[in-house]
């Protein structure tokens, strides 16, 4: 690792199994003996919402997406859900939590953001503000100050995991972070980025780029995955390096917040999701980062332990994908996409759409999925009923502007 | 070229600058100017912090240090011998673990080795000078200078002084004279170490006479090569020779004599050949130490030498294959001003080929990578991470592989670009959203980059993408 941050005590602790005391214990507990967790996930580059859970019963659905439609058919059949939806084959551990009712699907979601930059995306993602702009708070952070006090420990502290801590999480509230040991591994689309940037600017750097690439694909299929995790590793998808990420980074958010005296809310963010060419829904690209996340989500519960079933996760992402695959079997910057919400305290078991169609004169602009649901609805909800912030807070401070979006009740059990 | 345009002012501030940080290229309207005043301006590209230790104090601390070691050793060696004694009647128990315990004592004493932690501190005041340089145009300087008469830390002995030489040595010449920078550093204890001079006797000196060792030939050599005519200007393996015979004597006190001189330079008559040397056609009597100040005087005035050096600053700032026009300019100065190196840095930076020229050369790694942490804004608490960047990229500081330095040909370098990505993307995403690419860009380009560069910016998935990006983009990796 080239630019490790100086490991704190508090990561060798981690490091080491055993965990600490916090100086201010941030807690936020509450009557009943209730003692609930929220980790925010954020998925920066636009998941394709469609692909993750696929409305195989629209009568759309195959013709949008041809060959690259998930179905119930086929080599590798997307899982059921009811008799409409069905999700990713690559998720077999939230398919699971989904039948046992500890997994709520919230489609065709979307941010009050209508245009199609990935910036000012996330930047109305996690600030929880209507319009993008460079802020320094996101909504989680703010919403700590509107959560009720709980005797003398001090709630008002959040927790994120990653290099530098998601703005979703960042704010007045002091916030602790956890780097992961491992970087996240170099994504072959930024090697393609750069690469078809040089094409047209600098063939001389593209030749040499070409070449390394093309040294290092050799490198990875002749199973020297591990090593080239190490060294300079920049093509092909690092299936096995990008799990191990993701399972690190969340398998040590649930540690921090497991613990009685440990972080109650907490956000880590996953880079890769914007999958213009290639995007591999049932078998590539997509496939391995949904199956990242699905051991992810994996790690989350075995590791929230008993707290599991006081806890909350919510995956969130930017916004959706064209409902067409384009030219290069990819799709584009779209509009509704799906919420994830994971977590024994949910009532689950639930896929919440108010079903747009997929008709062409239902979608979006004539090229997205309709977003019939806020998402800040489904984020007030969470946090009026699973952390019982104040219902006018929410609406002033953490998501301003947002009047006529009313919680969604009935999230959690 | 009275006036120059935007355009130029831009590439110019990356040819002969370092990457400019936050606000920098908004703030100058004339950059020929902003260039001539940072060559004025007397405290640019030097080092002000009492806590860095001259090179004779570092000597002495690595020779403590040392003397500390063997003795902690020896002592570690007596009390396990005393320690076997009584196991002696049960083997089972002796071996294996009194060997860990071994191996044990002197890696902890290698954890807090002066002569590394010198190089920290002093890589870490040269990172932090870089960072807070102006333009950087002194400081670029300083690393070509210090790139021309390198050293390595690989060589025993040098690792606690490469950071003094190039405070000492270096930095205070950079727009002073050539002889004397050049004087600074043939007599300096780093070079005498990295090029065995030190321990270069002359035959017939009084010390050569009575052992059975003798000259050394690398500095004298490495001197006409690399440092001032360069390599087949005319001299030959006898002018070597006598050159190397001049230069006995210039050596270095050694540290178990004096614990107030050791580790200086010194001349010791007594390892230095007597009588007069005749050079490239020209006698020089024994004088002693100024035999040889007078053979570098005047190889510092040989036309050979304005040529070499022009021909060198010329690749390094402005192209592989320099215009000859720009080559002659600066010998000439060279020569006009008997090597007054402001002068020249100056000429450099006003010649209209050193404007004109198109950005075809890559950015050294060092360069590079300090130019990304200025753009964004980082000032690294620990160095040791930079420097580990600068060992993957293949210029690790201070560490030349031979004495003629890292490479300025810019195909030395495009097979580090693999491993330039990796580094974009792990400062970037230590910056992760918490800067706009955009001002960044606009910041370091102005308005000055290709629209392919600007689009793949916008459509980055994420900001630390978009850096990363920029970080690549051809317009940061070449000048």
């Amino acid at each position: 690792m080239i630019f490790p941050h100086r490991p704190t005590r508090r990561e060798l602790l981690l490091g080491s199994g055993a965990l600490f005391a916090w100086a201010y214990a941030p807690r936020v507990p509450l009557a009943e003996g209730r003692d609930p967790r929220f980790l925010v996930v954020v998925l920066r580059g636009a998941l394709d919402g469609l692909a993750t859970v696929a409305p195989v019963g629209d009568p759309d659905w195959e013709r949008l997406r041809g060959s690259s439609a998930l179905t119930l058919v086929g080599p590798t059949p997307a899982l059921p859900l009811d008799s409409f939806f069905a999700l990713n084959p690559a998720m077999p551990n939230l398919h699971r939590l989904y039948k046992a009712g500890q997994a709520t699907i919230i489609h065709a979601v979307a941010t009050p953001y209508r245009e199609r930059s990935h910036f000012d995306g996330q930047d109305v993602l996690e600030s929880g503000l209507i319009r993008p702009g460079f802020v320094g708070s996101g909504w989680l952070n703010r919403a700590l100050f509107g959560l009720p006090a709980a005797g003398r420990v001090n709630p008002k502290q959040a927790f994120a995991v990653g290099p530098i801590a998601p703005l979703v999480a960042r704010g007045p509230a002091p916030i602790l972070v956890w780097t992961p040991s491992r970087l996240p591994p170099a994504s072959n689309d930024t090697m393609s980025r750069l690469l078809d940037l040089y094409r047209h600017t600098d063939p001389a750097l593209a030749r040499v780029l070409e070449e390394r690439s093309a040294l290092s694909v050799i490198a990875q299929t002749s199973g020297m995955n591990e090593a080239s995790m190490k060294g300079p590793k920049t093509t092909g998808v690092p299936g096995a390096a990008l799990s191990a990420y993701f399972a690190e980074s969340a398998s040590a958010a649930a540690k921090f917040m497991a613990r009685p005296d440990g972080p109650r809310v907490g956000a880590l963010a996953f880079d890769g999701w914007d999958t213009h060419a290639n995007e591999g829904a049932a078998t590539g690209r997509l496939a391995v980062l949904l199956a990242a996340l699905d051991g992810a989500i994996n790690a989350i519960e075995a590791d929230l332990g008993e707290a599991w079933h006081e806890s909350v996760i919510a995956v969130v992402t930017e916004f959706g994908r064209t409902a067409h695959i384009n030219g290069t079997e990819g799709t584009d910057h779209g509009t509704a996409t799906v919420a994830l919400l994971i977590g024994g305290a949910l009532k689950g078991g639930r896929l919440i759409s108010d079903w747009p169609g997929l008709s062409e004169a239902n979608l979006y602009e004539g090229r997205d999925l309709k977003p019939t649901t806020d998402l800040r609805s489904v984020l007030k909800g969470i946090l009026k009923d699973h952390l019982l912030a104040d219902e006018r807070f929410l609406t002033k401070d953490v998501f301003p502007g947002s009047q006529g979006v009313r919680p969604l009740a009935g999230l959690v059990a | 070229m009275a006036h120059d345009s935007h355009a130029q002012n831009v590439v110019a501030l990356h040819r002969f600058g370092l990457a400019p940080k936050p606000g920098l290229l908004a703030s100058i309207s004339d950059m020929r100017s902003a260039l001539l005043a940072e060559i004025d301006h007397p405290s640019a590209g030097q080092i002000k912090n009492d806590a860095l230790l001259s090179s004779g104090e570092a000597a002495r601390a690595a020779f403590d240090f040392r003397q500390h070691r063997k003795a902690a050793r020896l002592t570690a060696r007596f009390q396990d011998d005393a320690s076997k004694r009584p196991t002696n009647g049960n083997p089972s128990s002796s071996s294996a673990p009194q060997m860990a315990q071994q191996d044990a004592a002197p890696k902890l004493d290698a954890g807090a080795a002066v002569p590394q932690q010198i190089y920290l501190e002093e890589a870490k005041a040269r990172l932090d000078s870089a960072l807070v340089a102006d333009v950087g145009f002194v400081e670029r300087l300083v690393w070509f200078w210090s790139n021309h008469f390198c050293v390595s830390a690989d060589k025993s002995g040098v690792r606690p002084l490469c950071g003094a030489y190039e405070r000492e040595a270096i930095r205070p010449y950079v727009r002073g004279k050539f002889v004397d920078m050049l004087l600074a550093v043939e007599s300096h204890p780093a070079m005498l170490l990295y090029l065995d001079n030190a321990r270069s006797i002359g035959p017939n000196s009084f010390a050569g006479s009575r052992r059975n060792k003798g000259l050394n030939e690398n500095l004298a050599r490495e001197i006409l090569e690399l440092h001032t005519l360069g390599v087949r200007t005319g001299y030959s393996q006898d002018d070597v020779i006598n050159f190397a015979k001049v230069i006995t004597g210039w050596s270095i006190v050694p540290p178990m004599q004096s614990t107030e001189r050791g580790g200086e330079f010194v001349f010791n008559p007594r390892l230095h050949e007597p009588g007069s040397q005749r050079i490239i056609g020209r006698d020089y009597e024994d004088r002693g130490f100024e035999q040889g100040r007078a053979v570098m005087v005047a190889l510092a005035r040989s036309p050979a030498t304005a040529n070499h050096i022009a021909r060198k600053l010329a690749c390094h700032f402005v192209a592989d294959d320099p215009p000859r026009s720009l080559i002659y300019r600066l010998a000439r100065r060279f020569i006009d001003t008997e090597g007054d190196l402001k002068e020249v840095s100056k000429s450099l930076i006003t010649a209209p080929e050193a404007w004109d020229a198109a950005p075809t050369k890559l950015r050294r790694p060092s360069e590079w990578l300090v130019g990304a942490l200025r753009v964004s804004g980082i000032k690294p608490p620990d160095v040791r991470p930079t420097l580990q960047a600068q060992n993957l990229l293949g210029e690790p500081l201070w560490r030349a592989p031979a004495p003629n330095g890292f490479s300025d040909d810019s195909a030395a370098w495009m097979d580090g670009l693999v491993q330039r990505l990796d580094i974009a993307n792990q400062i970037a995403r230590r910056v992760g959203d918490t800067v706009d690419p955009e001002a960044v860009a606009q910041n370091t380009f102005s308005a000055f980059l290709s629209k392919e560069t600007k689009d793949a910016l916008a459509r980055a998935e994420n900001r630390s993408q978009a850096l990363a990006l920029l970080f690549m983009a051809p317009e940061f990796q070449r000048r």
